[in-house]
């Protein structure tokens, strides 16, 4: 057993740092961008011309529909609708890159909600007091607003992107080489199920402490401006 | 020089401003009074454009609002720099140390370098006694202080008027005193200052001018001596009515 444990998790953390870390790392940083625009959309009106405001508007409903659809449908049946649904379209990925997009747009979804509502959760006093120094609508979102939503943000984003790392192991059943799929190819050869697939939580399990040990530290750091009472 | 002119805000259900007429003289402080709900807040919020009223004309130095227009955002950022605000509740940005409260506007607005803003920002903290506070962040600090935090930070922006709104309504008497001592040294400056409070004993004494209000309606309009020596019935049964 020892020399099963020895031989195989060299090869399934490889796959980890080859396939599953990038393709949570990729598909959080783009879906997080994708979050901040589609909140921000969400929440603006701007003001000016009726055209403007027509294609807005367009834009946000279009945004609204995004937004359900990845979050009520399920990652898997997304995953085989890009990977292998979508060549029927005329529209081809290899399966990396078809991971990378559905991973990306599933978080998108989640995280805009949650940015969303960090946002709303700053008070409007400090919009008003940010205004009154004559800062632009753009300059009191990114400058005062954005900053403090992020911290209200945070655990809930870093919540998602640990389940991303997790979710990711659905990305073996659309022909990407990551942690599981590796864990499943030698269990076909060793017929050690049990062994082997615990191997692979247990690297997973390793993977999310130490992201959950790098949240708190984040949290802390940007919680340096709350009073801690007793602190 | 601040002047309004038939200005008359209506919220859904209430009208928070009736037909005003008033001016407000440079290097003066003029002191709002008025009970609770006349539109006091609501006056000194359509100052800084946070509030709209829906008609009447609003000029301050050489700029003409039309409050029946959509207002031009260039225009909206030039009088809201002109008009510095202090709030009840001092809403400084609890993620920036004081110093970085302070030079905020002056870096991103007003284009000035940052060792010029912290300069200035520096003398402001000595003027109000809170130098040493300049590295941290507002939580630490009580409400007195960040309430002369938050005239700081209107101050570093060179407005030609500072509005307060309730400057001291949300302190301690001691705290309160603090305050309203910083705002009696910018009235010797001769700063512009347009002050709502529920302190009679400040707009007694540091006032120039005195403005009562009352169900969105200007009741009173003139000096600290008539005001207080010569009321109206309305103004004196007001006055007793802070009386205990
Ligand atoms: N956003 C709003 N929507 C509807 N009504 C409002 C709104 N803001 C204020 N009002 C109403 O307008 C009136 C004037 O409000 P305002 O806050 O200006 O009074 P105030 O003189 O500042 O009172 P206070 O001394 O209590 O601060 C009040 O009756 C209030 O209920
Ligand atoms: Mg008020």
């Amino acid at each position: 057993m020892w020399d099963i444990i020895v031989s195989s998790t060299p090869e399934i953390v490889w796959a980890g740092i080859k396939y599953t870390i990038p393709l949570a790392v990729i598909s959080f940083i783009i879906g997080f961008i994708i979050a901040v625009f589609t909140a921000i959309v969400r929440i603006t009106t701007p003001k000016g011309n009726p055209v403007v405001l027509f294609f807005w508007r367009l834009l946000k409903w279009f945004l609204n529909f995004y937004v359900w659809l990845f979050r009520s449908t399920p990652l898997l049946v997304q995953l085989f609708i890009i990977f292998f649904g979508l060549p029927n379209a005329g529209i081809q990925f290899n399966a990396f890159t078809a991971g990378i997009i559905t991973f990306s747009l599933n978080t998108g979804a989640y995280c805009s909600e949650t940015i969303r509502g960090a946002i709303s959760s700053i008070p409007d006093s400090q919009w008003e007091a940010a205004y009154s120094i004559g800062m632009t609508h753009r300059q009191v979102l990114f400058r005062i607003i954005f900053p403090q939503a992020l911290r209200v943000a945070l655990p809930p984003l870093s919540n998602s992107f640990i389940g991303l790392v997790k979710d990711t192991s659905l990305a073996s059943s659309i022909t990407i080489l990551e942690m599981f799929m590796v864990s499943q190819q030698i269990t076909a050869k060793n017929y050690e199920p049990l062994l082997m697939y615990s191997i692979v939580a247990a690297v997973y399990a390793v993977f999310c402490t130490v992201l959950t040990i790098l949240q708190h530290y984040l949290e802390k750091r940007m919680s340096r401006y709350v009073q801690v009472t007793g602190e | 020089m601040i002047k309004l002119e038939h200005v008359d805000k209506q919220y859904r259900d209430h009208h928070a401003l009736n037909d005003i007429n008033l001016t407000f003289e440079a290097n003066q402080t003029t002191v709002i009074l008025g009970p609770s709900g006349a539109g006091k807040s609501t006056l000194l919020r359509s100052l800084n454009l946070l509030e709209r009223p829906q008609s009447g004309h609003y000029q301050i130095g050489a700029e003409q609002v039309d409050f029946s227009q959509e207002i031009p955002t260039k225009l909206v950022l030039k009088v809201r720099r002109m008009t510095g605000m202090v709030f009840q509740s001092w809403n400084l940005f609890p993620h920036l140390t004081i110093m970085q409260n302070i030079t905020e506007g002056p870096i991103h607005v007003l284009n000035q370098s940052k060792a010029q803003a912290e300069q200035k920002a520096l003398e402001l903290l000595e003027e109000v006694g809170l130098a040493d506070t300049k590295d941290r962040y507002p939580s630490q600090l009580s409400g007195g202080q960040q309430q002369r935090i938050s005239i700081c930070r209107a101050l570093a922006m060179d407005p030609e008027y500072i509005l307060f709104d309730e400057p001291t309504s949300a302190l301690d008497p001691e705290l309160e005193a603090q305050v309203l001592r910083v705002l009696l040294k910018l009235a010797q400056q001769q700063q512009s200052m347009i002050v709502v409070t529920h302190n009679i004993e400040f707009a007694r004494r540091v006032a120039d001018k005195i403005v009562f209000l009352e169900d969105g309606k200007i009741e009173f309009e003139g000096t600290v001596d008539e005001f207080f020596n010569h009321p109206t019935q309305r103004i004196h049964e007001f006055l007793t009515g802070m009386e205990f």
